[in-house]
This record gives structure tokens, C-alpha cells and sequence, in this order.
């Protein structure tokens, strides 16, 4: 109770949390690929022994603000009495953040590690090629893939996939999931350091418990170091900008008044932050 | 439009039909507020462990099957014997005019049957914000009083 009521202090940015090491695992990829059903299979097999708590973050609209947190759901882990004690899970909407990972994220993950969580499991927004912010968040990322994802040049571009710590590739009992573990491993032979790659699947359990093990055991890759350094600094500019007073305000004025956004930046800067 | 709400939305019970909860939740969400789904066929624990688990001041129950005498009641002392005394408890879904008065007794803060405009929800859910009128209160308000 107490913890959740921190949580959205957190949230609303009335309480400062000092970061906290520990094990943060961001777990993306693009939406209905399964995420969720993952994370559930995670919990089934880590869960009581060790604490785990899951920030599932879905997206604020745009033209409301509000949001609908539905990852909740297919989390039957928590209908089991003899695990769910050890398990926290909260629904965070990504509010003003520009991308799919609000800043308050890593606040919130240090806030649980520092209250006896040993890993805190991040459940992204369905994120595409170039969705990169989680590893401002996460010390670790799992990328999930789809059976279908297209033809193996998808597998060449790059973006995400090179960020990746763990490549899961799910729904691997149906058609077109081999294909696709294929081509990520042609296409990874040629990188110097490349990301383990594992065939899931929530139906019939394929590869769960490997994902269970893997997930505590994961070797940070040298490469992603300075990208995640990368992202951490992109991350703490953008918060400058929301969090300035006049960031609302000036948005009316680009809609209202048409000023462009050489403008509007100049006026931000105007006003102390 | 009234401050962002964290709003549960709950299915006890057996019955299958949500399109009602979901119609709810998509009203609530285009009022600006974050809304939690549970998804259908919830018990009253897992309904109350998921308002502390989500730090949410609001909870909406949905019931088709006549079991909101039984459902809403137990729900609300759950929540009180849980220390959430702050959170404001709504229903809706077929509740006969004859049960109502014992489930505001209960607690329960607002019953919104078919037909009921999204907005008087998004009113409801303002207004309530505003009055210490949780599952704890000893006000003894309810909505369309």
C-alpha cells in the first residue's frame, strides 16, 4: 500500500528518488508480439523466489490525456496465491513524454530496487525499429519478435535489434517463426558481439524457461554502452523541456497563434526553466 | 475538464459481457483520466489487489449477471479492511431500482444503468473527486441524491 502511494509521488514528480543499482530488464518490441504473455511465463517461473516487479507501460493519447492500461490482464500469475506476494505490478501511461518511455520510469525502477525488488521488468509500449529510449531506463533489453515480420532485409536495418542484449523471437509453434530466427542469424554473424537469439512460445511453453534463466544472467554488450549513454542524455534534455512552465502554453500559441518553432524555442528559453 | 483520475475498472463475477465496461473505460479515457481494465470474471481479492497495486482512487464494477448484491457489498469491506477508506466505488451494468438503496448503503457511490450519457460519468467522477465521499466516509451522499 505505502509502496504505491510512493510510487505515484514518484509519478507526479512530489517525491526525488536517488538512483539505485540492480537489475532493470526492458522487454520491446512491436505491439500484439506477445510481451505480455512473456512477461507472465517470466513470473510463473522466477516468482516466489525471487521478488520481481513489472512496469507495464502502455501510451497516453495524445488528444486527452488519458489512457487505457489493459497488460494487466493477461498476467495469470497473479491469480496464484503462492506467488503473487512476491510480485508487484503497476500500469504507468506515458503522460507528456514524448516517446514510449517516460523518464519517470527509471525513478520508479530505482524507487522498487531500493525496496528489496531483486529485478524490476520493464513491459514497453509496442515500439517500432527506432523506439531506442528504454535503454536510457533499462540495464538490460530483450527485443521480441514476431513470426512475421518480413522479408530478411528487415532483418539487415538497423536500429533496436542492435541495442538488444536477448532477441526473442515468440510465437514460435506457428508458421514462419524459424524463417525469421534465420535471418536474425545470418544477419548477427557479421556483428562482432552479437545477442544470444531463443525461440519462445506462450502456447506450448517452448523456451520459457531458458527466457526465466537467461533473464538474471545477462551479459551487458560493450556496444550498447555508449548508445545507452546516448539515450540517457537525449532522455534528461527532453525532461528540461517538458518540465519547463511554459511548454503547454507555448504549444497553444503554435496551434493558435501559428508561431513556428524557431519561435517557440527562443520563447522557451526566455523564460527560466 | 476535472484533474486525471487513476480509475480501475472491474468485471466480478461470471458473466461474459464487457462490451458495457469497455464502452465505460473508453469514456473515461477520452475524459483524460488513466484507466485500468481488469478483464472479465475478477474476485473481489483480485479486484481490491489491483486498486493498492495500482494506487487508484476510483473503482468502477460492472455486472450483468445479478450478482452486484452479493458482489459490490463485499467488495467495499474488502477495501475498507484494506485501509483504502479514500477510494470512491461506482457500479453499473442491470442493477434493478430495488437493490440500489442497499448498495449505497454498502458504500457504493453512483449505479449508472444502460443509457446512462458518458459525460454524467466524467461528472460524476469530477464531483466525487472533490468530496470525501470514499468507501470509508461516513457521508452518506450518493450520486443523483
Amino acid at each position: 500500500m505505502q509502496l504505491a502511494r510512493q510510487l505515484s509521488a514518484i509519478e507526479n514528480g512530489e517525491m526525488q528518488v536517488e538512483d539505485t543499482k540492480g537489475l532493470i530488464v526492458a522487454i520491446t518490441g512491436p505491439p500484439g508480439v506477445g510481451k505480455s504473455c512473456l512477461v507472465d511465463g517470466i513470473l510463473h517461473r522466477l516468482a516466489p523466489e525471487i521478488k520481481i516487479a513489472v512496469l507495464a507501460v502502455d501510451p497516453t493519447s495524445p488528444l486527452s490525456g488519458g489512457a487505457l492500461l489493459g497488460d494487466r490482464i493477461r498476467l495469470s500469475v497473479l491469480d496464484d496465491d503462492s506467488k503473487s506476494e512476491s510480485i508487484y505490478v503497476r500500469s504507468i501511461a506515458t503522460r507528456s513524454s514524448s516517446g514510449s518511455m517516460p523518464s519517470i520510469v527509471r525513478g520508479l525502477a530505482s524507487h522498487l530496487l531500493a525496496n528489496s525488488f531483486d529485478l524490476v521488468i520493464i513491459e514497453t509500449v509496442g515500439a517500432g525499429q527506432s523506439e531506442m529510449r528504454c535503454a536510457a531506463v533499462a540495464t538490460r533489453i530483450i527485443v521480441v519478435e514476431g513470426p512475421a515480420r518480413g522479408d530478411s532485409v528487415q532483418a539487415e536495418k538497423a536500429g533496436l535489434l542492435e541495442l538488444a542484449d536477448l532477441i526473442v523471437v515468440n510465437k514460435s509453434d506457428l508458421e514462419g517463426a524459424e524463417r525469421v530466427v534465420n535471418d536474425l542469424t545470418v544477419s548477427l554473424t557479421l556483428t562482432n558481439d552479437a545477442p544470444p537469439i531463443i525461440r519462445t512460445s506462450a502456447i506450448s511453453g517452448e523456451g520459457l524457461d531458458e527466457l526465466a534463466e537467461l533473464i538474471l544472467s545477462l551479459e551487458e554488450r560493450n556496444s550498447s554502452r555508449r548508445a545507452r549513454a546516448r539515450q540517457q542524455l537525449l532522455m534528461a534534455h527532453e525532461n528540461i523541456l517538458i518540465q519547463n512552465p511554459a511548454f503547454d502554453a507555448i504549444i497553444d500559441r503554435m496551434c493558435e497563434e501559428g508561431i513556428g518553432v524557431e519561435e517557440a524555442l527562443r520563447k522557451l528559453d526566455e523564460r527560466p526553466s | 475538464m476535472g484533474a486525471r483520475q487513476r480509475i480501475v475498472i472491474a468485471k466480478p463475477g461470471l458473466d461474459g459481457h464487457d462490451r458495457g465496461a469497455k464502452v465505460v473505460a473508453r469514456a473515461l479515457r477520452d475524459g483524460g483520466h488513466e484507466v485500468i481494465y481488469t478483464g472479465l470474471r475478477r474476485t473481489p481479492d483480485q479486484i481490491v489487489r489491483t486498486i493498492m497495486d495500482e494506487d487508484a482512487r476510483f473503482i468502477g464494477l460492472s455486472s450483468l449477471s445479478g450478482a452486484h448484491s452479493h458482489q459490490f457489498p463485499k467488495i467495499c469491506n474488502l477495501l475498507r479492511e484494506a485501509g483504502l477508506t479514500d477510494v470512491v466505488v461506482f457500479g453499473g451494468g442491470i442493477i434493478p431500482e430495488e437493490d440500489r438503496s442497499a448498495l449505497f448503503a454498502a458504500g457504493v457511490r453512483a449505479i449508472f444503468g444502460p443509457g446512462t450519457p458518458s459525460a454524467e460519468i466524467l461528472e460524476f467522477v469530477e464531483f466525487a473527486s472533490q468530496r470525501d465521499c470514499g468507501v470509508g466516509s461516513q457521508d452518506d451522499w450518493h450520486w443523483g441524491d
